[in-house]
């Protein structure tokens, strides 16, 4: 009471103060936010989009079916590198001087090209014998030239594109036969050594695979465990003991996981190395004590009078909890469980032990294929000493937190939906 | 009912796959050599029509663990290397019953580049010795005292370098680009003074702890695996030179520049005639027993072997691998052909 008025000026400058505080810590989170978002959405945009050239090629019967059979083998077998030689002579003369100059031309196109052709060939017969006008991919160079990341005042000995590829592309220009147009392969293909032509839908389904055993594992087992500790188990040493070891074990670095499950998951069980069966295993340890954990909490959190008035009218303790305590901690048991899965995604350690930090070109079709999850595939690109690669690090950086945020979000949602009010 | 049969289905699959054979061939080991070997897979994968090998990058070491850890389809087929096996892991292996056929692909040269901001800079392996080393001689002369390295600049190690700090990112110790860094360079730079190439006959244990040190006061920094982060950081930092593969300088050429050691800057053509110091041999080894048990190893060594692809002119020229010289190429051309197995080390 004494002194009323300084005490009550002072407190409320402190007050002032701490607000202060913790706006400017708000904004610089959000700062850092911004800054992340920017630099990965500017580098990783022109990810998604691809530098194309209209050609046309002469797909003469000499070359892919000499003796007319129609047989599909002999159609694999055609020389296909011959048809776009020649394809590249037909826009580029000069490209028939000698072997130098073809090899400068045809480097403008993708390396992928004659295979193109050939899986259009051997999808139509009735290509063989005709001329075909189709947009084919450029190199990886001329793409990076199109998207104004090299610099042409450079000397020539300094940058990818020599003089001639630069006069060569600056004549398709005019000719109009260069086009940007969105990277579908970005999202139909698997792994390639070549940036133009690497997709990620090899690592994508990894993921998906990966996290579905996780999922499917992770969840029964999780929140048995949590319904049988929280609501049946004696409270006495044993149980404190385990639950002293469900949480430290969802701090054990996850490098720890990767070593435990290739001792014991690919070198005791023989499960083959690389496969989401295997890393789905190893990441069911990892987000076991988060599941256990987050469905204990929200066991707990359900009030004991719902218990009690099960109980009071003559349920049994089994029939309480099932029907009763279980549906109403549901949404805190999917919220934790698709947090799990989200840690999961991210993971590449234990994975690295694991086999799946590889290049696979194939999409996998099972559990049981070798395949590359999301993460892995950034590292994978971050790491490579080819230009082109920046730019889809930096978009699969962001189809991976897209699918992050799609996964989050499905955690809110549930809540929402789910959630009941005491 | 539904989840009793998940649950069947789940560990049936499980007992089922321990079985099952492999009909991709599994490739580990080196990540120096993982851009080259990647690029033979899927040139392999697309003409055969034959499925991709999958390639693991482990880093050499490794990947010789899970090469010799035996023979069956649970175990890789082959194994990448920037180093050559030791006669330790040769040993291993061969006590695992395994007979390995090595095959040397090409060679790839470590460069000590800086930023195009910056001046070049004219090295010698003994600059590089005593800007890098933990401990050399008092004054920086032969028969010095050996002291904990006290150079804080280049001008310090030579007086012909620029007035600049000592600054270095490169690999940590894990990497084969250190080994063959530590090895090549910096023990190059050692074996200059007389005095301290002599330890190497009385005490080569001392000798190595000598020559192959780095220093740890901060003038070397450990930038992680990645090299694409090292040229970021280069182009950031003029002062700092960083250490990486060839590859890199090659497809940075507009941001970075590599440095000269002993007078001989490191070109495409220097490292293939070996006039430029620091290079290393790259290696792949094949499971001998395991050629016709896994379809399609023979055809993706032919690959790797043909000149198309490790040939003066061959794509992996293009990315960055230097090619052999044509004897050493016929020579594990048709080791690779024969399979011949190694018999010693």
């Amino acid at each position: 009471m004494i002194n009323s008025d300084k005490f009550h000026k002072s407190r409320m400058r402190k007050e002032k103060f701490f607000q202060f505080y913790g706006i400017i810590a708000i904004l610089m989170a959000l700062s850092f936010l911004i800054i992340l978002a920017y630099t990965i959405g500017s580098k990783g945009l022109p990810g998604f989009f691809q530098t194309y050239i209209n050609a046309s090629f002469d797909i003469s019967q000499e070359y892919v079916d000499p003796e007319n059979t129609g047989d599909e083998e002999v159609i694999k077998k055609g020389r296909y590198r011959k048809v776009f030689k020649e394809g590249v002579i037909n826009i580029f003369p000069e490209a028939a001087d000698n072997r130098a100059s073809y090899r400068q031309a045809s480097k403008i196109f993708s390396k992928g090209v004659s295979y193109q052709l050939r899986n259009m060939v051997l999808e139509n017969n009735d290509l063989i014998g005709t001329k075909i006008n189709i947009e084919v991919l450029a190199s990886s160079e001329i793409d990076q030239l199109h998207k104004g990341n090299i610099d042409r005042n450079l000397p020539e000995n300094l940058r990818p594109v020599s003089d001639w590829q630069l006069k060569s592309y600056d004549q398709l220009i005019q000719q109009g036969l260069i086009k940007t147009k969105f990277n579908v392969n970005f999202f139909t293909k698997g792994d390639s050594r070549n940036p133009e032509e690497a997709g990620i839908l090899g690592a994508l389904v990894g993921s998906a695979l990966t996290l579905l055993i996780t999922l499917v594992l992770s969840f029964p087992l999780g929140v048995a465990t949590a319904i049988y500790l929280e609501e049946f188990a004696p409270k006495n040493k044993l149980t404190d003991i385990i639950e002293i070891n469900i949480n430290n074990l969802a701090a054990v670095p996850s490098i720890v996981f990767g070593l435990l499950g290739l001792a014991v998951i690919l070198n005791i069980f023989g499960i083959p190395r690389s496969i989401p069966l295997a890393g789905g295993l190893v990441l069911t340890l990892m987000t076991l004590p988060t599941v256990i954990i987050s469905s204990r909490a929200s066991l707990r959190s359900v009030p004991p009078s719902i218990r009690e008035a099960a109980l009071g009218i003559g349920a049994s303790k089994q029939q309480a909890v099932f029907h009763h305590v279980v549906p109403s901690a549901a949404p805190g048991m999917f919220t934790g469980t698709i947090i799990g899965m989200a840690q999961a995604l991210g993971e590449t350690a234990p994975l690295l032990m694991m086999g799946m930090v590889a290049f696979i070109v194939e999409v996998p079709q099972s559990i049981m294929d070798p395949a590359t999850v999301l993460p892995a595939q950034v590292y994978l690109w971050a790491d490579s000493p080819e230009r082109g690669f920046e730019e889809k690090t930096s978009a699969a950086i962001m189809t991976l937190v897209v699918f992050l945020i799609v996964m989050n979000s499905l955690a809110v949602y549930c809540r929402k939906k789910l959630e009941k009010k005491w | 009912m539904f989840k009793k049969l998940l649950v069947l289905a789940f560990f049936g699959t499980i007992f089922v796959s321990a079985a099952q054979a492999r009909d991709q061939i599994s490739v580990v080991g080196s990540s120096t050599v993982y851009p080259f070997a990647t690029v033979v897979a899927e040139n392999f994968g697309r003409s055969t029509g034959m499925k991709t090998p999958k390639i693991e990058s482990t880093g050499s070491g490794g990947g010789m663990k899970l090469f010799c850890a035996g023979l069956g389809v649970e175990h890789p087929d082959v194994t990448n290397a920037s180093r050559r096996i030791k006669s330790k892991e040769f040993k291993k292996c061969t006590k695992a019953g395994i007979d390995i056929v090595e095959i040397k692909v090409g060679y790839d040269g470590i460069v000590i580049a800086n930023s195009k901001a910056g001046n070049q800079f004219n090295l010698t392996k003994q600059a590089v010795f005593l800007a890098l080393a933990k401990d050399v001689p008092e004054g920086n002369k032969d028969g010095g005292k050996l002291i904990p390295n006290p150079n804080k600049t280049w001008k310090d190690v030579d007086s012909s370098l620029p007035n600049i700090k000592i600054e270095v990112l490169g690999p940590p110790p894990t990497s084969g680009t250190r080994d063959a860094f530590n090895e090549l360079a910096i023990e190059g730079g050692c074996k200059t003074f007389p005095t301290l190439k002599a330890i190497k006959k009385q005490d080569k244990k001392k000798y190595k702890a000598i020559c192959r040190a780095v220093r740890e006061d901060g003038a070397y920094i450990e930038a992680g695996e990645n090299d694409n982060l090292i040229v970021q950081k280069l182009v950031e930092n003029k002062d700092a030179l960083g250490v990486f593969g060839f590859s890199f300088l090659a497809e940075n050429a507009d941001k970075i520049q590599g440095s000269n050691i002993d007078n001989v800057p490191p070109t495409f053509e220097n490292i293939a005639n070996k006039s430029y110091p620091v290079s290393r041999p790259l290696y792949f080894y094949v499971k001998q027993a395991h050629v016709d048990v896994i379809p399609g190893i023979r055809e993706y060594v032919a690959e790797f072997t043909s000149d198309e692809a490790w040939g003066p002119d061959g794509y992996l020229s293009e990315r960055g691998m230097i090619p052999m010289p044509d004897e050493e190429r016929a020579k594990f051309g048709s080791n690779g052909k024969n399979m011949t197995v190694m018999t010693s080390r």
